[in-house]
């Protein structure tokens, strides 16, 4: 029958107009700014530096090793290194990045910097509300406002920040591990050259008063 | 105290007429009824184009614009005020002429436009007594001026020398001039019934009412069917979805108004929403009893409250359809308008003479209501018999 398609059309249409005042499911849409959705896990914004402890200057990770700036696709990441060093987190001395800016007008968040870092110090932000009415200063950011405390880095991306927690626990221990097996050495080498200097002195003082009998080889202690 | 209600619009002005010298009366008096059309028609526009995006919106299950309430305060309104920065946007916008247009016509399109747009509201009745102009031609007044519209759309398709503009002109005369015959003839059988052409003698004949129910002229078979055709052809006529092939978008950009932008732009729109209204009312009054109820229990609401209401449930039922329906294709839009509305009219008009000559007798519903039954049988087999509908098939994909 002609028509009856359209009145169907207008049955779906009818049941769509009503239904979408009842029915939560239909409905849809998120009211943006009063309501906002969970970040999902794989959200990847923009960099930001992350540091260990309360002093962004003190716990930066980073140590300008500039891999990230020669990586960057864009270019968009600018390093100047310090001329002096200091502690990193297993407190070896490194230097650090005296300027780190990062102008995210010009990145494209290919996320390469954070693939390169060997230090996990450059990660991915979910911040996303960024516009702002100064198109240069605002959009170029300096080390202070990319550097972020690794409890951000727990929030955002959960189960990278423990990952990655895990893998700087493990390069301590191995320094660690590392240092003590150092210590333990030296003070062997040290204990061996007092050792062997006190009996160096002793046969001085034995020849010195009796140089007939020969005195005896002085053999390291075999442990 | 109802009946005051009812005309408490008439009292008024009857009451300012007091105030003013008896040499000015008519002036004043006119001038008074003409002014409350170009403020109250557009402020209904207004609140319908809020309506039409709202309604689409739920229809696919968004909720449409709610942001914009009262300016400068945080009240939303459920984004009703959203058309005041609509309107500013509108008329601050920057007003361009193609070099190559012809300015002098370019300008008055929209202006021819909106005048038969407004001419042809001094005929309709908006509730009892309130009619501006109510004399005898009335119908065959409307149709005439609702003609000229058709002229200016051309005139803005021509004068702007774009492509895309001449082809929704060529598009939009062709087929407004073919919907026009529907229409008109659809409106035939309800002057051959009611035996005027005056619009609140037509409404006078609906307003009686039998058992409590009201003989709208909807409620016979061929009034039914000549609703339908009405409805179908004041579609066409105010190019709207599924007929809105001179503007269609995703085709011609904007049709004949491709090249207006600012306040022309915004007059076209707004002649475009007039026109729609006015043969809204035409609709009602010539099918579902104008300002009257349709309930003898319901006589007590006032004749212009049922008017708003009733004009309402019409642009509701506009933008349903706008919200159900894709655009016809042009041989498509042709051959319905030929071969199913026109014959339809046609046929329509006999069964009313067979419901007029059969006076009183109630096989007359069986006679009339049979034919037009059989012709649209028949009528719709010839439609559907060429269409293969089904699965899509592929000639050389796949």
């Amino acid at each position: 029958m002609l028509g009856e398609q359209i009145i169907k059309g207008m049955a779906v249409t009818a049941k769509n107009f009503f239904g979408s005042y009842v029915s939560k499911e239909r409905l849809t849409t998120v009211e943006y700014p009063e309501v906002r959705l969970e970040p999902k896990e794989n959200t990847r914004q923009f960099p930001f530096l992350v540091f260990d402890g309360d002093d962004a200057e003190k716990g930066l990770r980073c140590v300008a090793c500039q891999i990230c700036e020669k990586e960057c696709p864009p270019q968009c990441i600018y390093i100047v290194k310090s001329k002096d060093k200091k502690p990193d987190y297993k407190g070896q001395m490194q230097v650090y990045p005296v300027t780190f800016d990062i102008d995210i007008s010009v990145c494209m968040s290919c996320s390469i910097c954070v693939e390169v870092c060997p230090f996990e110090s450059i990660k991915m932000d979910t911040e996303f509300e960024l516009s702002t009415d100064d198109r240069f200063d605002g959009l170029l950011w300096g080390k202070k406002k990319l550097a972020k405390p690794n409890s951000h880095y727990h929030k955002v991306h959960a189960q990278d920040a423990k990952d990655s927690d895990a893998v700087l626990a493990a390069e301590k221990a191995k320094a660690e591990a590392k240092a003590k097996a150092a210590a333990e050495a030296k003070v062997k080498a040290e204990a061996e050259a007092k050792v062997k200097a006190e009996a160096e002195a002793k046969a001085k003082a034995a020849v010195a008063a009796a140089p007939a009998p020969t005195p005896p080889p002085a053999t390291p202690p075999a442990n | 105290m109802f009946d005051q209600l009812d005309q408490i619009f008439v009292t008024l002005k009857h009451l300012l007429m007091g105030y003013v010298p008896e040499r000015w009366q008519p002036l004043v008096s006119a001038v008074i009824s003409i002014a409350l059309i170009p403020v109250i028609f557009p402020g209904l526009f207004s609140i319908v184009t809020i309506l039409e995006r709202k309604g689409l919106g739920r229809i696919q299950n968004r909720p449409g614009p709610n942001r914009v309430g009262i300016p400068f305060t945080k009240i939303r309104l459920a984004g009703f005020g959203q058309f005041i920065p609509d309107g500013v946007k509108m008329l601050t916008k920057e007003d361009i002429v193609p070099r190559a247009a012809d300015k002098v016509v370019h300008f008055l399109a929209p202006v021819v436009m909106l005048i038969p747009v407004l001419l042809a509201y001094s005929v309709l009745p908006f509730g009892k007594n309130m009619t501006i102009a109510d004399f005898d031609a009335g119908v065959l007044f409307f149709f005439a001026v609702g003609g000229a519209v058709e002229v200016s759309v051309f005139m803005a398709g021509w004068s702007s020398r774009n492509k895309y503009s001449l082809l929704g002109a060529m598009r939009a005369i062709a087929q407004m001039v073919s919907y026009e015959i529907p229409l008109i003839l659809s409106a035939v059988t309800v002057i051959m019934i009611a035996g005027s052409l005056n619009l609140s003698e037509i409404i006078a004949k609906q307003n009686h009412y039998t058992a409590g129910i009201a003989h709208w002229y909807v409620f016979t078979p061929w009034g039914f069917v000549g609703f339908i055709l009405f409805l179908i052809a004041s579609l066409a006529e105010s190019n709207r979805t599924p007929f809105d092939l001179p503007e269609a978008e995703s085709e011609i950009i904007a049709g004949y108004f491709t090249e207006y932008s600012g306040f022309k732009f915004a007059l076209f729109f707004l002649a475009e929403y007039l026109g729609m209204f006015a043969i809204c009312t035409l609709g009602m009054t010539l099918f579902l009893g104008g300002w009257t109820a349709p309930f003898a229990c319901l006589t007590w609401i006032p004749s212009w409250a049922w008017f708003f209401g009733k004009l309402l449930a019409f642009v509701f039922l506009f933008i349903w359809i706008r919200g159900t329906l894709p655009r016809l294709r042009m041989d498509q839009l042709m051959n319905f308008a030929w071969k199913f509305m026109l014959p339809m009219a046609l046929i329509n008009i006999v069964a009313a003479g067979v419901w007029h000559f059969m006076g009183a007798d109630s096989l007359r519903w069986v006679y009339s209501g049979g034919i037009l039954a059989v012709a649209y049988a028949l009528l719709g087999r010839g439609l559907m018999n060429k269409q293969k509908l089904g699965k899509r098939t592929y000639r050389y994909a796949e």
